[in-house]
C-alpha cells in the first residue's frame, strides 16, 4: 500500500485497479535474484555491566514496537472456498456421440471418452472416420445426441491428460521472423509426433471396433451436422 | 335449417367425434355428449383416455365419424358401449388423417441418428426411381 496513502485504517486512496496500475505489472514482474536470506537468531545474549544485574541479559534482535493500534482493525475474512471440477451434463456419458458447435471441426459428429480434470471433455472423431483427433472441447459447445457407443471395459489410457494437449514451451527471446522464416524461406512444417498418432490409432482401434457393430454409424460420424430450412434446435430431438 | 338442406358435412351434433387440438389432452380423439350452448359442449372419451368435460368449439376440429344413435347426455358408460359397438376407435386409427398424424409424430421423435437414417434411406428410393425412370427413357 506504499503507493496508496491509508485514509483510514483498512482503506487506501486508490482503488485495487489504481494500484496495480502504479506498479506497473503490465510491464512484467521484475524478476531479479533475491540475496540467501540470513537467519537471525531472536535474542542475542549481551553482557551487563553492574554487579546486580546478573552479568548477561537476552536481548531480542528486533525491538518491540513502542506503540499499537488503539483500534481494532478487522482482518478481511479467509476465503476458503475452491472452484469445483465442472460438473459434466448427465446426457453425456462415455461413448455419448456429440456434435461439435464451435472450432475448426464445428459441425462434426464426434466421439466422448471422458472428462479431464480440468472439467473439458475429451474427444475423437475418429479421426479414421471423420479426421478429428483426440481433442478437449469445453460442454458448452457441444450438442449432446441419445446415440451411445457401446465403450464397456474401455479405459482411456492416464497419460492423456490435459498436460498431454499442452503446447511445449519455449523459451528464450524470439521474433515473429524466426518462428515463421528460414533462411528466408518459409519454415518447413514440423512433422505431427510419431507417439501421438500412436495413441490415437491406439484409441481408435476400439472404438472403430465398437462404430463398427451399428449399421451405418460410422457414415453417421462421417457426415457432418446442420439445420435445414424450417428446423430449430431447440425443437428437435437428438 | 336441417343437415340435409346444407352443403356442409360435419356438424356439431351429440356423437360427433372430434379431434382435440390444445390442452393436456391434445392429439387425441373424444365424442360430443351434449351440447352447452355456441361456444362450448360436453366432451367424453372413455376408451381414449379423454376425461368427461366441456370444450370450446374453436379447441376442437370435427371428424367424419359419429356415433349416430347416441343419447342426448349420455353418460360415460353408454358411451363406451357405442363406440365398442361401431368399432369407432378403430375406424379412426386406420384413417389416412391418423396414420398421417401418427406418422408425422413418429418422424419428430426421431433422434439425429433416426434423421440421418431416413435421409440415407429417402437417397436410395431417390436412386431407385432415377434409374428406373432412365430406364425407361431409354426403351421408349
Amino acid at each position: 500500500m506504499a503507493r496508496s496513502k491509508e485514509l483510514v485504517p483498512g482503506v487506501g486512496r486508490l482503488s485495487r485497479s489504481q494500484v496495480a496500475a502504479r506498479r506497473g505489472l503490465y510491464k512484467g514482474l521484475k524478476k531479479s535474484e533475491k540475496p540467501a536470506a540470513t537467519e537471525s537468531p531472536a535474542t542475542i545474549e549481551k553482557s551487563v555491566g553492574g554487579d546486580k544485574n546478573g552479568g548477561k541479559r537476552l536481548i531480542p534482535t528486533s525491538k518491540a514496537s513502542r506503540f499499537y493500534p488503539a483500534e481494532d482493525v478487522r482482518l478481511p475474512k479467509k476465503s476458503r472456498k475452491s472452484p469445483k471440477p465442472a460438473s459434466i451434463r448427465s446426457s453425456i456419458t462415455p461413448g455419448t456421440v456429440l456434435i461439435l458447435l464451435a472450432g475448426r471441426f464445428r459441425g462434426k459428429r464426434v466421439v466422448f471418452l471422458k472428462q479431464l480434470a480440468s472439467g473439458l471433455l475429451l474427444v475423437t472423431g475418429p479421426f479414421k472416420v471423420n479426421g478429428v483427433p483426440l481433442r478437449r472441447v469445453n460442454q458448452a459447445y457441444v450438442i449432446a445426441t441419445t446415440t451411445k457407443l457401446e465403450l464397456e471395459g474401455f479405459t482411456v489410457d492416464e497419460k492423456i491428460n490435459d498436460a498431454y494437449f499442452a503446447k511445449a514451451v519455449t523459451k528464450g527471446p524470439r521474433s515473429a521472423e524466426a518462428e515463421f522464416f528460414e533462411e528466408g524461406k518459409p519454415k518447413a512444417k514440423e512433422a505431427f509426433p510419431e507417439s501421438k498418432s500412436a495413441d490415437q490409432k491406439e484409441i481408435d482401434k476400439a472404438i472403430l471396433a465398437s462404430v463398427k457393430k451399428t449399421e451405418n454409424l460410422a457414415k453417421y460420424l462421417k457426415a457432418s451436422w446442420g439445420l435445414s430450412k424450417g428446423q430449430f434446435p431447440h425443437q428437435l430431438v437428438f | 335449417m336441417s343437415s340435409s338442406d346444407s352443403t356442409f358435412k360435419r356438424f356439431i351434433e351429440v356423437g360427433r367425434v372430434v379431434l382435440l387440438k390444445s390442452g393436456p389432452f391434445s392429439g387425441k380423439i373424444a365424442v360430443i355428449a351434449e351440447i352447452i350452448d355456441h361456444n362450448r359442449a360436453i366432451i367424453d372419451g372413455p376408451t381414449t383416455g379423454v376425461t368427461r368435460q366441456s370444450y370450446p368449439y374453436k379447441h376442437l376440429t370435427l371428424t367424419p365419424l359419429t356415433l349416430a344413435k347416441l343419447p342426448r347426455a349420455a353418460g360415460s358408460g353408454v358411451i363406451k358401449k357405442h363406440l365398442e359397438k361401431e368399432a369407432t376407435i378403430e375406424k379412426w386409427d386406420k384413417s389416412s388423417w391418423a396414420q398421417r398424424r401418427a406418422a408425422t409424430e413418429a418422424r419428430r421423435n426421431l433422434n439425429d441418428f433416426g434423421r440421418f437414417g431416413v435421409m440415407l434411406a429417402k437417397k436410395a428410393r431417390r436412386d431407385v426411381v432415377r434409374k428406373t425412370v432412365f430406364k425407361a427413357k431409354k426403351s421408349t
